[in-house]
């Protein structure tokens, strides 16, 4: 089976999010990167598929250089190779085109990535790759088995859970419980240092979307504090000041 | 511009989100000089789809059929080209859901279309068509124009107002709408589908009542529910919950589980991590109960109580009932 995961290399969850450039870039300063924590859960499932099989795990990566480290840790957790698309991903057609280009040339058995980026959380990458390649996508899954061309797969609906079988190939958004999350262990690391590690420039698109400016929530105001005494009057306070009951 | 709305049905009834959809959409279409047009999938009664014109649109194309009931992406997405072309739509709007997601991108593919997630308010369209979204997870905000001939916004929940006094008693035509479906869009098989006891989805919710490891253990989560059924509020609760079993993983609410945007957010014995903050960010009122009077939850909430849940929460729940 020939497996590819994509990974995105966003802020840390914690990361304090501020703009430069006269808000038009992010400020990457003291800012942590790391996978998407989607993608982890994806890549770690996309291991264990591989490891029961015996297939080939690529790992996909539209970016720059400065995500070689998290494509690294990539190759450290598990998978054979990795491929980078040297390009700023700030479309999500753009991104989507050049991860359906790979995946033409190289006729993938299942695309996993994670139900949405933490950066730009828009969650269509998936549903756009599967559309450009004419094969089913799902999302989020948070189950995946695999039983020769057929997959089993539990995914969050509305309101509940939904488990479906189809056969591969396909793309699909992934989420936990799907996995755990991977450590990658010193011969990993070792290995990941010699694995291959393929930059490609972009294919062409069409621009869909031009980005703009960036902008901070406006500030919270104070927390105003009710004594546990008193605390009945706080559902007034939710009705006649609020007015949100 | 012609605006071709996308809407999803509980059970025969618009989505709320839905209803926001296609109000959304009727405002482009009349800053536009065009008609909204609404598509929905499954049954449901002409009287229940004729609601859309309070909302502003004037035409419901819908397409029944057995086939059509369950949701399915695929086949949405590719009926929803056609309506397109059907109509010459050149924006379409979606209410953002894991279902209007694939939908948006998959049309997207197809109609060679830009797509932008997560919109939170009404598009600036002034020779261009700039439109803001909410990114990092509800860290900050992001301006993008759409430059592509057809335009595909998925909405968030409270991207506009319902205002149920300014609704119009205008109702929309009905039409039925009968798609070309493609074989290939129906080979999964659903062999089950669960689905939460509580009628309230935490993503349809005005309210939420949530609870953390404050809450102390699963047996004790009693005095929560109260609340939340005095309330008419939907339950949720934090990452660590959900991993303890304590609770169903559809209810944990955070960076990696449901992103919420009620009207009032109940938060017990929830100290507020980073990740869970950027599940709630988008509430308009929370209210934060814990015992611990540094809990960083605090610093994010409107009106905070330090105390112990057990004794706060039969408190507000005697008078939540006493409301009405």
């Amino acid at each position: 089976m020939k497996i590819l995961v994509c990974i995105t290399n966003v802020p840390d969850t914690t990361a304090k999010i501020t703009f430069t450039d006269n808000d038009t870039k992010l400020n990457k300063n003291g800012v942590q990167y790391i996978i998407g924590p989607y993608d982890d859960y994806a890549l770690a499932r996309g291991v264990e598929l591989k490891e029961q099989s015996g297939g080939t795990l690529t790992v996909l990566h539209v970016g720059e250089a400065d995500a070689d480290p998290q494509i690294r840790k990539a190759l450290a957790i598990g998978a054979d190779d990795a491929i980078r698309i040297n390009a700023d991903p700030l479309d999500s057609y753009f991104t989507a085109s050049q991860i359906a280009h790979v995946a033409k040339q190289n006729n993938y058995d299942l695309i996993l990535m994670g139900r949405e980026s933490i950066d730009f959380n828009s969650g269509v990458v998936h549903g756009l790759v599967g559309e450009m390649l004419e094969i089913p996508s799902y999302s989020p899954v948070m189950k995946l088995e695999i039983n020769g061309t057929t997959a089993t797969i539990a995914r969050e609906i509305d309101g509940g859970k939904e488990t479906l079988t189809v056969s591969l190939p396909l793309v699909l958004g992934c989420q936990e419980p799907i996995a755990e999350w991977k450590i990658p262990n010193m011969r990993g690391i070792m290995t990941a240092r010699t694995k291959p590690l393929q930059v490609l420039e972009p294919v062409s698109v069409d621009e869909m979307t031009t980005p703009g400016k960036y902008a901070l929530p406006a500030p919270k105001g104070a927390c105003k504090m009710i004594p546990a005494d008193e605390a009945a009057t706080l559902i007034k306070l939710l009705q006649t000041e609020a007015k949100v009951l | 511009m012609s605006v071709l709305i996308f809407i999803e049905l509980d059970n025969g009834v618009i989505k709320k989100t839905s209803l926001e959809a296609i109000l959304y959409g009727s405002k482009v279409a009349e800053k536009t000089g065009g008609e909204a047009t609404v598509l929905a999938f499954g049954s449901a009664d002409s009287s229940e789809l004729e609601k859309a014109g309070h909302y502003g649109a004037t035409k419901v194309l819908h397409a029944s059929g057995e086939k059509l009931n369950h949701e399915n992406s695929l086949a949405y997405a590719d009926a929803l080209v056609q309506a397109v072309n059907q109509e010459q739509s050149k924006v379409i709007i979606i209410s953002k859901s894991g279902l209007g997601d694939a939908v948006a991108a998959r049309a997207a593919a197809k109609l060679k279309a830009g797509v932008v997630s997560g919109v939170t308010e009404l598009p600036e369209i002034n020779g261009s068509f700039k439109v803001t979204r909410s990114i990092y997870t509800g860290k900050a905000f992001a301006t993008t124009e759409i430059k592509s001939d057809i335009k595909i916004l998925v909405v968030k929940k409270n991207a506009v107002e319902i205002d149920e006094n300014a609704l119009s008693t205008v109702q929309a035509v009905v039409e039925a709408f009968s798609p070309n479906l493609r074989d290939s869009d129906f080979k999964a098989t659903v062999t089950n589908v669960e689905k939460a006891a509580s009628e309230l989805s935490l993503t349809e919710a005005d309210i939420i009542v949530s609870g953390g490891r404050g809450m102390k253990s699963p047996d004790q989560w009693q005095p929560l529910l109260d609340l939340a059924s005095a309330l008419g509020a939907a339950t949720g609760c934090s990452k660590p919950v959900s991993d303890l079993d304590w609770r169903p993983h559809h209810e944990h609410i955070g960076q990696t589980g449901i992103k919420v945007a009620p009207n009032l957010y109940i938060a017990c014995g929830i100290s507020g991590a980073i990740q869970h903050l950027a599940g709630v960010n988008g509430s308009k009122c929370i209210v934060v109960i814990n015992k611990d009077p540094e809990a960083p939850f605090f610093k994010a909430a409107d009106y905070g109580i330090v105390g112990d849940v057990f004794e706060i929460l039969p408190k507000l729940t005697e008078a939540a009932r006493n409301l009405k």
